[in-house]
């Protein structure tokens, strides 16, 4: 009887904690979206209430439509986090195939190599980096940040695919070669579809810091036509200060796609974390 | 069957390699080297150790950069003191057997981690504003409105208050890994622990934390290295001169006016360049300190 009373009062006590957190987790994610829709004085009078009829109004909206390009650096952000995956993901299971496969001298060198840039960030290299792309005329391209991006999530994505192709049963490979298929026959028909989850998890570990970031969209390509989402609405946000509306739709509007990404990939996000990919 | 692997070796490595060393490793060298320079009327002109004597001698650079890399231990330390501790204790409550809704709280509490700095840092403005007054109501609602100040606008808070909007952010990374780890721990272990006599809070402290050390390291050097190069929250938050009066630049910001400039004075790659190499040698006595004396001492147990 008092073991059940304690262990229920244990379950509400976890659950209000966890309730307590949720709720500062998304408290400002609602507050923002919910003024996003509301008029300017209904922000200021009470901006912790739903929009009512008499309060609704898409002003802020229309101003972001009318001012900011938000459909072409919606656009940008697209072409570098596909892109950037793409890369990753090929050139990152190539490599990962070729250490986890063949025996050849340097085999543990290059893994150790490619390995060292888990841990350095690349944006130490930024000075060199633009110095570079200037130099090649790169700079305001959507390449050189699809290059950048390419090769930071590089290395972790060779660790984490190398440890899943390790898995791969040599029979299958053996028997594909008897069955006279080349290396890139086995690498492209039998090991990349083995390791599907693997790559998803790659992807999904790498898509977000990408759509995100600031750092190199600001010092590589921040032209007009080549800002990204967060950077564009950084800017946006930044000459619009004081309205209020057109602040909150932009950030909204910027919250808006990473959200369905988190929707539709969260499944696959959590399940990549918890099945110790990181370890 | 051996295979002599020749030939594809070289096509398999080839693009990612290439695309790694011309992109990462290149530039990086590059930077520690181009630190050892200085502008001169025709080009850089080598300097030798000047720009590091300017960065560490110069009162006015000195004063800079340890005011900077002040700031940042604090932020690390606010990042190390909050945010694994309730990640922890999140995990833990999550990781209950029988808890309902799990998988729900686990990705609500998870949504800021992924929302970019912009985002959160313009809302966390925008909500701790006191033209706005959010903040000073509900502290007002619960009777704590003597609270409430400015805190971004304030020297001697506002840096506080960046590092713990940043924890708000980040806590669901320490969440899922120390989730993940608990998860892990078979039932045998908890079992033998309990006919033994420890359950609940003890079998916590004494069996689960314990076992979880190893993936506590790993999150603290995670936190390590991205607290040392960050940099989007600041700039977003407080913009590139890290406001009030700089009580809130740290590393990355420093790194990024030197390198562009700002108000009057030029930017200057070189010096960014020494910047950068300090914050390479940081990072990396960081991730060797880790290496070599934490993780060999944690104890890894085999299930």
């Amino acid at each position: 009887m008092n073991r059940a009373r304690t262990s229920r009062l244990n379950t509400v006590a976890a659950h209000a904690a966890l309730l307590a957190w949720t709720a500062i987790a998304l408290f400002p994610v609602f507050v923002i979206l919910v003024n996003s829709f509301k008029t300017r004085r209904a922000i200021f009078a009470e901006p912790l209430s739903l929009p009512s009829e008499a309060t609704f109004s898409m002003v802020g909206y229309r101003t972001v439509m009318a001012q900011g390009d938000f459909l072409l650096y919606f656009q940008n952000s697209l072409i570098v986090t596909v892109g950037s995956l793409t890369f990753i993901l090929l050139f990152g299971a190539m490599a990962a195939f070729a250490l986890s496969e063949y025996r050849f001298r340097g085999n543990m060198l290059m893994g150790l190599y490619l390995a060292l840039g888990i841990m350095i960030p690349i944006r130490i290299g930024t000075v060199a980096i633009l110095q570079m792309m200037v130099a090649t005329g790169l700079v305001n391209t959507l390449t050189a940040l699809i290059l950048v991006y390419t090769a930071q999530g590089l290395p972790l994505a060779v660790f984490i695919l190398s440890e899943f192709m390790r898995q791969v049963s040599d029979d299958l490979k053996n028997a594909g070669r008897i069955d006279g298929m080349n290396e890139y026959a086995i690498f492209l028909r039998l090991v990349l579809p083995l390791v599907r989850p693997a790559m998803a998890t790659v992807a999904v570990f790498n898509m977000i810091p990408i759509w995100n970031d600031l750092w190199f969209p600001l010092i590589l390509a921040p032209g007009e036509a080549t800002k990204t989402l967060t950077l564009g609405s950084q800017v946006f946000i930044g000459q619009f200060v004081t309205d209020w509306n057109a602040v909150l739709s932009a950030l909204s509007l910027a919250i808006l796609p990473v959200l369905v990404l988190y929707v539709l990939f969260s499944r696959q996000l959590i399940r990549g974390i918890t099945s110790g990919a990181v370890k | 069957m051996a295979v002599r692997p020749r030939f594809h070796v070289a096509v398999f490595l080839a693009p990612a390699v290439l695309v790694y060393t011309a992109v990462m490793i290149f530039p990086l060298f590059n930077t520690l080297r181009l630190s050892l320079y200085a502008r001169g009327g025709t080009g850089p002109v080598f300097a030798g150790l000047e720009n590091f004597r300017t960065l560490f001698g110069d009162p006015h650079w000195s004063a800079a950069f340890w005011n900077a890399l002040g700031n940042n231990v604090w932020f690390f330390v606010i990042h190390m003191a909050v945010q694994n501790p309730i990640g922890i204790g999140l995990a833990a409550i999550l990781s209950h057997p029988r808890l309902r809704f799990a998988t729900f709280y686990r990705s609500a509490i998870f949504i800021p981690t992924i929302l970019s700095f912009v985002i959160v840092g313009f809302a966390w403005k925008l909500i701790l504003s006191p033209i706005w007054g959010i903040a000073p109501s509900m502290l007002d609602a619960v009777g704590l409105k003597s609270l409430y100040a400015p805190w971004l606008g304030k020297e001697d808070y506002a840096l506080t208050t960046l590092a713990l909007i940043s924890v708000w952010q980040f806590v669901g990374i320490p969440m899922m890994l120390i989730y993940a780890a608990l998860l892990a721990i078979p039932e045998g272990v908890l079992e033998a622990g309990e006919i033994d006599g420890i359950t609940g809070w003890a079998a916590f402290w004494r069996i689960k934390l314990p076992l979880v050390l190893p993936s506590i390291g790993i999150i603290s050097i995670l936190t390590f290295v991205g607290n040392f190069n960050a940099f989007d929250l600041i700039y977003a938050a407080q913009g590139a001169l890290a406001g009030p009066d700089f009580s809130t630049d740290i590393l990355g910001t420093f790194l990024y006016r030197t390198f562009f400039g700002f108000q009057l004075q030029l930017g200057d790659p070189h010096m960014g360049a020494a910047i950068a190499t300090a914050m390479f040698a940081i990072i990396l006595a960081g991730v060797c300190l880790y290496l070599f004396l934490i993780q060999t001492r944690l104890r890894r147990y085999q299930f």
